[in-house]
């Protein structure tokens, strides 16, 4: 074992499935050099046609993905923010996440499209959005936000394997959080959530960097003697329902924090899914925490108050315990 | 250097924006360095004759859409330094009052329509601005700023093809420096002159040196005057060449990486536009050195002051987040 950044993790991942299987070829926008470093090197390893520096033509480079896979390759497709991904919209919504389907299971798409998700670069709104509840609407495509260094390589190498189209989402502001990462071979399975910390109270489900702020929030409401259970879902479809059920069955309460919106979010999804199905469980009505509806500002103090804080995410376990009138 | 017959006061006006640019660019390169300002910055150091050559042939009422490299075209289009220097710090008394950021400075009321980072994202917007003008049957025309490697975005190609379908008085400006982040245009792309593809639209392509205030000026004033008279569109493609890096502090990040030729640095070096003109006003003796010595201190001086009232400018107040949404 060693302690990785999560950058590091993305690197190990390309180079290991590039080394392993010769269909792999990585291709997007500066991908030699390596924009936030998770592809560096790997051009000099594995040379020009595996590793394929584009012109700035989102579209055209997300259809070339789609057109590689159905015929035979595993393309691993860079197109750096998330917000990006919205120039290729076409082709994943109308292609990459219909093709299989609509021509009645005649091929499958072994893509994958890696984007930099989420706040923290001050940056302005077009490079600090949270865009996964976009792709979580498209019914075949699987979305994962991983949390962790240990969580980003084993979870890339099973995108990477996998025969469907995913949307690979790196989280901007982790990529230099340090992990402890094995140096054997692992694989995490696609839609396999975890327990971060376990606790009796009270149930909050998050991913990305919303997973460290939820434990931030519990590290600080221990001190109020409130044991929370943080549940780090990992891929946010299919996303692990049993384990969050399962947790809900054991503290009777749930809250959903989420960096993208309200409004037909993850948070929501996850919610609705927990008054649905674990509505006699509960012993307080489900809360959500999400981003504030609004573009992301500039400015890092508005863009952090848009996101949900640590403190936000206390105040709504303090919510659901009753500990605290609702303002 | 073009020869040319252009009033005296044309000429000073010229180096008058290009110089605004450079000392406002070099204390935004300082302050980044110095970590004083939040977010990404791309300077326009290098490439001032363009957005000074173009927005001279302008009037105030007509307009222009920018990039992620936008301080240059705010300034040529006379905005102004303290509202500037107050949004790159975050501030409330900023052009976007602290929302926007480097990459999101707008000006509405001298027909500056927003810089923007999506790469291609402006061209479309000024096709608009155009169509407005010709609905409204003034005579306004709209330029679109963009670099090489936004000509490769599908928005480009779209724009163009709508633009000249309609005839609108619109000029599409390619500042062609050579390079996409880190990749040369030449690898991008399977010509050398982005101005050929005008001939795909059926409108004229003009090539010109960018770095040369006073052959950007003929060239854009000539488009500008075909606009105006209902012609339609043209494709300026300025060569220029950014003195620094894609991003300040790319140099971090890149650990040791090198993009750039030998010969493409030095080139950018002896063609600096700013030295340029200011050589020719000097040699063929239109204006007096100390004037020049004069200008360039009021506007060092102004870039200062700019930075004090940004500096002691407040932030903007949380509750602001939800201010400017729906009308
Ligand atoms: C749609 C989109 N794709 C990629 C990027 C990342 N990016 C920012 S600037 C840039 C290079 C743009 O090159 P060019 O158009 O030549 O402008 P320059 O930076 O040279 O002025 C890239 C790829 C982006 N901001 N938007
Ligand atoms: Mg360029």
């Amino acid at each position: 074992m060693a302690r990785k950044t999560y950058i590091a993790a993305i690197n190990e991942a390309l180079f290991e499935e590039m080394r392993r299987d010769p269909m792999v070829l990585l291709i997007g926008e500066d991908v030699r050099i390596g924009v936030f470093a998770g592809t560096r090197g790997l051009h000099k390893e594995f040379g020009d046609k595996r590793v394929l520096d584009t012109p700035i033509s989102e579209l055209a480079v997300a259809g070339a993905g789609v057109g590689a896979a159905a015929t035979g390759l595993r393309p691993v497709v860079d197109l750096m923010f998330g917000t990006f991904l919205y120039l290729a919209f076409d082709q994943i919504a109308n292609q990459a996440g219909a093709m299989r389907y609509m021509f009645g299971g005649q091929t499958r798409l072994p893509l994958v499209y890696m984007v930099q998700n989420g706040t923290g670069a001050s940056a302005g709104h077009h490079h600090s959005q949270s865009v996964h509840q976009f792709f979580m609407n498209m019914p075949l495509i699987k979305v994962i936000m991983p949390a962790t260094p240990y969580d980003v390589k084993g979870l890339l190498k099973a995108a990477i394997r996998d025969d469907n189209p995913v949307i690979f989402l790196n989280h901007l502001a982790l990529g230099g959080q340090r992990g402890e990462v094995p140096d054997e071979e692992y694989l995490i399975p696609i839609g396999q959530g975890e327990i971060k910390r376990s606790g009796s109270h009270v149930t909050v489900c998050s991913v990305g960097l919303m997973v460290h702020h939820s434990l931030k929030a519990a590290k600080e409401l221990e001190k109020e003697g409130i044991d929370v259970e943080v549940i780090d879902l990992r891929t946010l479809k299919p996303w692990d329902e049993a384990l969050v059920l399962h947790s809900v069955a054991k503290t009777g309460r749930f809250v959903a924090v989420d960096e993208g919106h309200m409004v037909c979010g993850a948070a929501s999804e996850w919610a609705a899914t927990v008054a649905e199905k674990a509505f006699h469980d509960l012993k307080a009505p489900v809360k959500r925490v999400t981003s504030k509806p609004v573009p992301i500002p500039f400015s890092p103090k508005l863009e952090k108050a848009v996101v949900p804080s640590p403190e936000e995410i206390a105040d709504a376990v303090r919510q659901v315990l009753g500990t605290r009138v609702p303002a | 250097m073009t020869v040319t017959h252009l009033p005296t006061e044309k000429i000073l006006d010229l180096y008058t924006r290009m110089l605004r640019i450079r000392r406002f660019e070099e204390m935004v390169g300082k302050l980044f360095a110095q970590g004083q300002l939040p977010g990404f910055v791309h300077l326009y150091i290098g490439e001032e004759a363009v957005g000074a050559g173009v927005c001279a042939a302008l009037r105030d009422d007509d307009y222009i859409t920018s990039t992620h490299r936008g301080h240059g075209h705010v300034i040529a289009k006379g905005g102004d330094f303290n509202r500037m220097m107050a949004e790159l710090f975050g501030r409330q008394t900023g052009y976007c009052k602290g929302k926007g950021g480097s990459m999101h400075i707008a000006d509405f009321e001298i027909g500056m329509l927003g810089a923007c980072g999506i790469v291609g994202g402006g061209l479309g917007v000024a096709t608009g601005a155009g169509l407005s003008a010709w609905y409204r049957g003034t005579d306004q025309v709209s330029v679109a700023f963009f670099g090489d490697g936004a000509a490769n975005e599908g928005s480009f190609h779209e724009a163009l093809n709508l633009a000249s379908t309609l005839k609108l008085p619109v000029i599409f400006v390619c500042e062609n420096n050579q390079y996409g982040e880190f990749t040369p245009a030449i690898h991008a792309m399977n010509i050398t002159d982005i101005a050929q593809r005008a001939a795909g639209y059926g409108i004229p392509g003009v090539i010109v040196d960018g770095t040369d205030a006073l052959a950007v000026y003929p060239a854009a004033a000539a488009a500008v005057q075909r606009a105006r008279q209902g012609h339609g569109p043209t494709l300026l493609e300025a060569k220029t060449h950014r003195r620094g890096g894609h991003a300040e502090g790319e140099i971090a990040f890149l650990a040791g990486q090198d993009y750039r030729l030998p010969e493409e640095v030095q080139a950018a070096a002896a063609s600096d536009p700013v030295i340029r003109l200011h050589t020719y006003i000097v040699e063929q003796g239109l204006i007096p050195p100390p004037q020049l010595e004069t200008l360039d201190q009021d506007i060092t001086g102004s870039v200062a002051a700019a930075v004090e009232f940004a500096r002691t400018s407040p932030e903007p107040e949380i509750a602001s987040i939800y201010e400017d949404t729906w009308v």
